[in-house]
């Protein structure tokens, strides 16, 4: 349940960096092609130019954050594979999702805008991510609730367990919502327009790159998660080393000492 | 299933620490429980005496070492250590707006056990009459002690855990209490008992013992046990 | 775990009738909504009688929250919890016991609302069976989320803020598909016009039912 060992191995942090430069090169590499370089849209013109973000981050908000949050939460509530890893991940995985998703919803409304004429239409994905946003929202104020990290993971890898099986269902809830509806909708108009040489390119460029920054920044967060829990295991220590000194007693057992090194073996002792 | 240890250990902890998020209730504890003891706990306050009875009645998981109540792993046999287990806390776990009689209806058919001794139970503890269907929320503290108490009877569970039974109720209650727990061991039952009064409890108790940070630091041996009942050292 | 749920329906059911929380606030807060909607939409009845389900599925929405509320509020006094715990009863009997409560309590709440909708919108309602199979099934499905929501929330201090936060998003797809089938009743719309949506709440249903049966233990264990 506690962890001394070091927080991330060096390999990690180097593997990071690099991440991290990578993403940076190619969203760079993507803004200069996708604003400068790339042809603009025969219907829509300049406009199609945002096709290199804002699929690409709902990409990432709606499939890799989220389903990294969901199968991370299922890790954790698993018996044989519970570890704080896999919790910190989640958290991690939604905090950034919850970014992407916020510039997936701005850059379709941006979109939007010229295309319907009003800032926001009820388009049947727009409104699912946004109902995702609320849910990771909602998970990540479940996870602000002050408790002990393993009563907090098992907290927050339910809620998200709930909301995961909740967006298959909303997604279709909300898809006949709009093609059932017996009225005709004016604004069916596609957000997608076709694609076709140096767009493919720099569109596939463009995910390659948010899914890279994606990588980098979920790395990020979960070092300073695994830190934050690093410190709080240092307490235990001294926790124990209080608790015992309490009484009369002058020497703590080892056998409870040792509790703190590793969770997993019980202390087991033959007297 | 095979027991974990011999059928004559009630309680059975092996340096058991047990965790509440950092703060550890338990530091390492040591003790043996035979069937038909009285055990008198002993101990500062928040040494770990209320955080021991609830590791053995299973609400609180152990971080490291081995607890085992009446043969079985409380973590992994929930339901039935619970259902043989009673604990007797500082909270009552009435609700406020069923009367007597309904709670205890709902406690001791929720813990599986017979409702036909429910009356005989109540009868016990002087719950009869318009006290029966008084509302929860309108009892005084000693009043919900005794409808706690009289589940407990009415469950006859193998191991009564009483923390600090005789707070709160007064001298005819006391006795009427301490007769209870006789009754209930000398049918076999086992009983491990908080309290801060430890003249009240030390007649019939088989031994003492008391904790202090979270550890057994001390034992004392007290009444015999009659040679009926085997006992675990 | 039958044995269990009714001792759990029935000791809720009883608190309730006791004391008559649900009657004496939850419902009038549903019709109070039912008010506020009519004069945020305007004296016309154009406009309250074509928005009468989406209303009706609101209110109620809004007042499972607070019964939900109150279900979980009966166990968090005197350490009742703990006593549920140390009860050994079967956790999934808890779970479909407290479920069957409230859905109890909010099939009550939507026979007023309905009314409240008929009188005070003018809706009319042409397909009698469509509206008796939604609310039904989306009893069902409110009740079952909210309760694993108001496990999940239990202990916490905020929940009065958190849970409506939690619950609300989740339960959307129940609020669309409602909506959708009272629409059909009211227009005596065709059954064709609510079937894939039957399919979505008995979907709902069926993932919540489960879901809370398998982990409403596990969720009590965690402090």
């Amino acid at each position: 349940m506690t962890t001394n060992t070091p927080v991330q191995s060096p390999g990690v942090m180097w593997a990071t960096r690099v991440i991290g430069l990578l993403a940076l090169v190619g969203t760079g590499l993507t803004v200069w092609l996708g604003l400068w370089v790339t042809p603009p849209d025969k219907v829509q013109g300049d406009l199609v130019r945002l096709v290199y973000v804002h699929p690409g981050v709902a990409w990432v908000a709606l499939y890799l954050a989220f389903g990294l949050a969901a199968a991370c939460s299922l890790l954790y509530l698993w018996p044989r594979t519970r570890s704080l890893f896999w919790d910190r991940l989640a958290a991690a995985a939604v905090e950034v999702g919850v970014v992407f998703n916020v510039c997936t919803l701005i850059s379709g409304s941006i979109w939007g805008k010229p295309t319907w004429g009003v800032w926001w239409a009820w388009d049947a994905r727009l409104t699912s991510t946004a109902v995702l946003l609320v849910l990771f929202l909602g998970y990540l104020a479940l996870r602000r609730v002050p408790a002990e990290p393993e009563v907090r993971a098992k907290r927050s890898a339910f809620a998200a367990l709930f909301a995961a099986v909740d967006v298959p269902i909303v997604h279709f809830s909300v898809l006949w919502w709009k093609t059932l509806h017996q009225g005709a909708t004016l604004l069916n108009a596609n957000l997608s327009p076709t694609i076709h040489g140096s767009m493919a390119w720099t569109l596939l460029l463009g995910f390659v790159a948010l899914t890279l920054a994606f990588v980098w920044m979920l790395l990020v967060r979960y070092r300073i998660g695994a830190l934050e829990d690093y410190l709080g295991s240092g307490e235990l220590d001294m926790a124990l080393h209080d608790r015992q000194s309490e009484g009369v007693v002058a020497d703590p057992t080892p056998e409870a000492l040792a509790v703190v090194g590793n969770a997993r073996a019980p202390a087991e002792v033959s007297r | 299933m095979a027991p974990e240890s011999p059928p004559t250990s009630a309680l059975s902890l092996r340096d058991v620490v047990a965790l509440s998020g950092r703060f550890p209730l338990l530091a390492g504890v040591d003790l043996q429980v035979g069937v038909g003891e009285t055990v008198l706990v002993e101990g500062p306050n928040g040494a770990g005496k209320t955080s021991l009875l609830r590791v053995a009645a299973g609400l609180v998981p152990v971080a490291s070492g081995r607890v085992t109540v009446l043969g079985l792993d409380p973590a992994r046999h929930r339901t039935e250590v619970r259902r043989r287990v009673g604990l007797l806390a500082h909270a009552s776990h009435l609700y406020d707006d069923l009367n007597v009689r309904e709670n205890v209806r709902f406690a001791v058919k929720a813990a599986g056990a017979d409702a036909s001794r429910i009356e005989g139970a109540c009868e016990r503890l002087g719950l009869t009459g318009r006290l029966l269907r008084t509302g929860a929320a309108k009892l005084s503290a000693g009043q919900r002690r005794r409808v706690a108490l009289a589940v407990l009877v009415a469950r006859a569970p193998e191991i009564w855990l009483l923390d600090e039974p005789h707070a709160g109720l007064d001298a005819s209650a006391r006795s009427l209490l301490n007769e209870i727990i006789v009754e209930a061991t000398a049918g076999g039952a086992t009983a491990i008992v908080v309290s801060h009064e430890p003249e009240l409890v030390e007649s019939m108790a088989t031994r003492s013992i008391t904790i202090t940070g979270g550890r057994v630091t001390g034992e004392r041996r007290l009444n015999s046990v009659p040679a009926r009942f085997v006992h675990v050292a | 775990m039958w044995r269990d749920t009714l001792l759990v329906a029935g000791k809720d059911l009883r608190i309730e009738a006791r004391s008559r929380v649900a009657l004496s606030q939850v419902a009038p807060f549903g019709i109070i909504a039912l008010v506020l909607f009519a004069f945020a939409l305007g004296p016309d009845r154009g406009p309250m009688a074509k928005g009468a389900p989406g209303l009706f599925w609101v209110a109620v929405l809004f007042s499972s929250v607070l019964a939900i509320q109150r279900s979980v509020s009966v166990e968090s006094v005197d350490g009742a919890r703990d006593g549920l715990r140390l009860s050994g009863l079967d956790p999934a009997g808890q779970f479909l016991g407290k479920t069957l409560s409230v859905a109890t309590q909010l099939v009550v709440l939507e026979v007023v609302l309905g009314l409240g909708v008929v009188l005070l919108y003018g809706a009319s309602i042409e397909t009698y069976w469509l509206i008796v199979v939604s609310c039904g099934l989306g009893t069902i499905g409110l009740a079952a989320a909210g309760t694993l929501y108001g496990a999940l929330s239990a202990g916490l201090r905020i929940r009065e803020t958190l849970l409506p936060f939690l619950l609300l998003p989740v339960v959307a797809p129940v609020l669309l598909a409602g909506t959708r089938m009272w629409q059909a009743a009211l227009a005596g719309g065709t059954p064709s016009n609510g079937t894939p949506w039957f399919h979505l709440l008995i979907a709902f249903d069926a993932v919540y039912l489960a879901l809370g049966v398998v982990v409403y233990g596990p969720i009590q264990e965690t402090a």
